[in-house]
């Protein structure tokens, strides 16, 4: 069986790597500090977990709306999600 | 008996629900040039032909026994893999679990069309296409979630005391869990079967998908026949009744708990 | 929360986490590994990064199947969810009919979904269906659902009533059963009106089943597939292709494995993200409860 049929391409290969990558190192922060419930900006008390979770899907809906609205470079996109990731980690 | 206002829209209710089914199970009886020729609420010529048509075309039986195959593959592949998971859910909070248990539920909200494509190549990779173990893995995306849902629900409902004073009269976990704790949550066993039963048994475009000749389910089969041209409505109305059998003998069994199943489980 | 903290309980979890595992994230890995390329055949395919989502996200077809999606769910979950609780307040409370009651309310979910068409079809035909037949000649009403694009609608949507409501009733029946007897009797002797009982004591009992129901009804209306599929076939034209049609027939029927993945994501998002806020919701509303 070979993965083939899965048509891995470097690009989307680095991102699950990533993801995989931050799932990880969660992970073993949670091990080395365990994560508090807390209220930010979010309508609702959040976890680390929970922080992460919503900066993911957020960025993914910020990369939709530029694909679908702009012409501009994704390049933009991608730092404003890394922006969006890490506010929302922070004071989430 | 006087029938008040509460009675009465109940049963128009329950008109409404078993008209087309009457109309199915009536068609089912009447020669196809009845159905196309004459207007009747009762067959005119009452025949058992289509049946006897089902049961002796093997295109038409085999479909039945390839989706009671899968379906029954899949029921104990859920609820052997769900059983201990629940059980983990309902007693442990250990790390990840509200995240896991989210990720879960994400798979039974997602479209099965999404997973079609993948299935389609991957099954075929892996020379796993057109069996009947293909169709009932590719339905355990939606059934696992499902059964360890409705089953942390059940297993909720049970004092912890038990465990703790099954282990301090020295059992050991697997024999506490299957001679105490399985015989405890039967009745949530066999609604979780249930529920595992049906939405397997339902599902058409993901077995449809998986499948060509061996492993093709009734439902693929009935799809055929709709698109044919010359069709064979009494045939079809007859394969449509007979998929109704199989529910209607589960449904009895499980009639009293059926209603508790879905409450149970928290989201 | 009264829980042993144990990390290992992951063993018992991990079986599960395999198969599903299996069975959601290789698929979806493929699915965006797809989604950037365009496959040409076994072997030979070309990256194209961003290209298919343009293609989805500008398609105008694309854009009324979800507005067609979106209506259709909202009117579901309008139709199902009063009709679900008005009938699941007229269920008997004790005695032989509960069994029967519930036995025949649960027959339609228990129909293989294609069936479900399929009744649907040969109960609403113009010239062998019942109600085809008798809206045509008794009341010469022209009805056609494989012509008429409101006939074809107001049909999906009658046969997703008839075969979705007893879910609801199923549910919100159960939740009713859970409230105590001394609440009714409080509530007599109270002098409370009919309407009062239900609004203050039925109604706040029924919300977990309640919010449990509409998730349910929204996901699955929102996926539908096989019932309009096996009924009108998306048609006439395409006013009742919904979303999972759509991408059926880009993904089987015309191979377009690169734009059809595209559509698997975006779809995939739009679920994740009402699956995320009704799961909130539910569970923030079971602690303020507890």
């Amino acid at each position: 069986m070979t993965l083939e049929w899965m048509a891995w391409t470097p690009i989307t290969a680095s991102f699950f790597i990533f993801i995989g990558l931050v799932l990880m190192g969660m992970t073993v922060w949670q091990i080395v500090s365990p994560t508090v419930e807390s209220k930010g900006f979010l309508p609702m008390p959040t976890t680390r977990g929970d922080r992460l979770f919503i900066g993911l899907l957020g960025s993914c809906y910020i990369l939709l709306a530029w694909i679908g609205l702009t012409e501009l470079s994704l390049w933009i996109a991608l730092a404003l999600c890394f922006l969006f990731l890490g506010l929302t980690l922070r004071f989430g | 008996m006087r029938i008040n206002l509460r009675q009465a829209a109940l049963l128009a209710y329950l008109f409404f629900l078993l008209l087309p089914i009457y109309w199915l199970v009536n068609m089912s009886f009447k020669e196809t040039d009845e159905i196309l020729g004459v207007f009747s609420l009762l067959p005119e010529h009452f025949t058992w032909a289509n049946y006897k048509m089902i049961f002796t075309d093997p295109s038409w039986y085999t479909g039945y026994i390839n989706s009671i195959k899968y379906v029954a593959m899949n029921t104990v592949i859920s609820l052997s893999v769900a059983l201990p998971a629940a059980y983990g859910f309902s007693r442990f909070s250990f790390m990840g679990d509200k995240h896991m248990f989210f990720w879960l539920l994400t798979n039974r909200m997602s479209p099965p069309a999404v997973f079609l494509l993948p299935f389609f190549q991957f099954y075929q990779t892996v020379g796993l296409f057109d069996t009947h173990i293909a169709v009932a893995l590719a339905h355990c995306l939606f059934n696992v979630p499902l059964a360890v849902w409705i089953l942390e629900g059940f297993m909720s409902g049970v004092p912890r005391e038990i465990d703790e004073t099954a282990f301090i009269d020295g059992y050991s976990f697997p024999r506490f869990f299957f001679t105490i704790f399985i015989p405890l949550i039967r009745a949530g066993i066999g609604v979780t079967a249930f529920f595992c039963f049906m939405f397997s048994w339902v599902e058409l475009l993901l077995a449809r998908t998986l499948t060509t000749v061996n492993a093709k389910p009734i439902a693929a089969v009935m799809t055929r026949t709709i698109s044919a041209a010359g069709m064979d409505w009494g045939g079809l109305a007859a394969a449509g009744v007979l998929t109704m059998v199989p529910g209607v003998i589960v449904i009895w069994f499980v009639r009293n708990y059926m209603a508790k199943g879905f409450a149970l489980g928290r989201v | 929360m009264s829980k042993w903290e144990d990390n290992k309980a992951w063993f018992l979890v991990l079986p599960v986490f395999l198969v599903v595992a299996f069975s959601a994230i290789i698929p979806l890995m493929t699915v965006v590994n797809y989604s950037v390329q365009d496959i040409l055949g076994p072997g030979d395919r070309v990256f194209v990064g961003d290209e298919w989502y343009r293609d989805v996200l500008t398609d105008f077809r694309l854009h009324e199947a979800l507005w067609r999606q979106i209506v259709y769910s909202f009117c579901v979950l309008a139709i199902e969810v009063p009709l679900g609780i008005g009938v699941a307040l007229t269920l008997p409370k004790k005695g032989w009919g509960v069994s029967a009651c519930l036995v025949l309310l649960a027959l339609p979910l228990l129909i293989p979904w294609n069936v479900v068409g399929t009744i649907w079809v040969v109960f609403s035909r113009p010239d062998i269906g019942l109600t085809g037949v008798t809206l045509n000649n008794l009341f010469g009403i022209p009805y056609n659902f494989t012509a008429n694009p409101v006939h074809s609608w107001l049909t999906v949507l009658i046969m997703d009533v008839w075969h979705w409501t007893p879910l609801v009733i199923l549910l919100c029946y159960a939740g009713l059963r859970a409230i105590p007897e001394a609440y009714y009797q409080a509530a007599k002797i109270d002098g409370a009106s009919r309407f009062a009982v239900f609004r203050y004591i039925q109604l706040p009992k029924m919300r977990g089943v309640l919010l449990i129901a509409v998730l349910l009804r929204f996901m699955d209306s929102f996926m539908i597939y096989t019932e309009p599929f096996v009924l009108t076939g998306g048609g006439p034209g395409n006013s009742t292709t919904f979303l999972s049609q759509y991408l059926t027939k880009m993904a089987v029927g015309q191979f377009d494995l690169g734009p059809a993945a595209a559509f698997s994501l975006v779809y995939f998002l739009i679920i994740l993200l009402f699956s995320y806020i009704f799961y909130t919701v539910i569970s923030s509303f079971d602690k303020g409860e507890a």
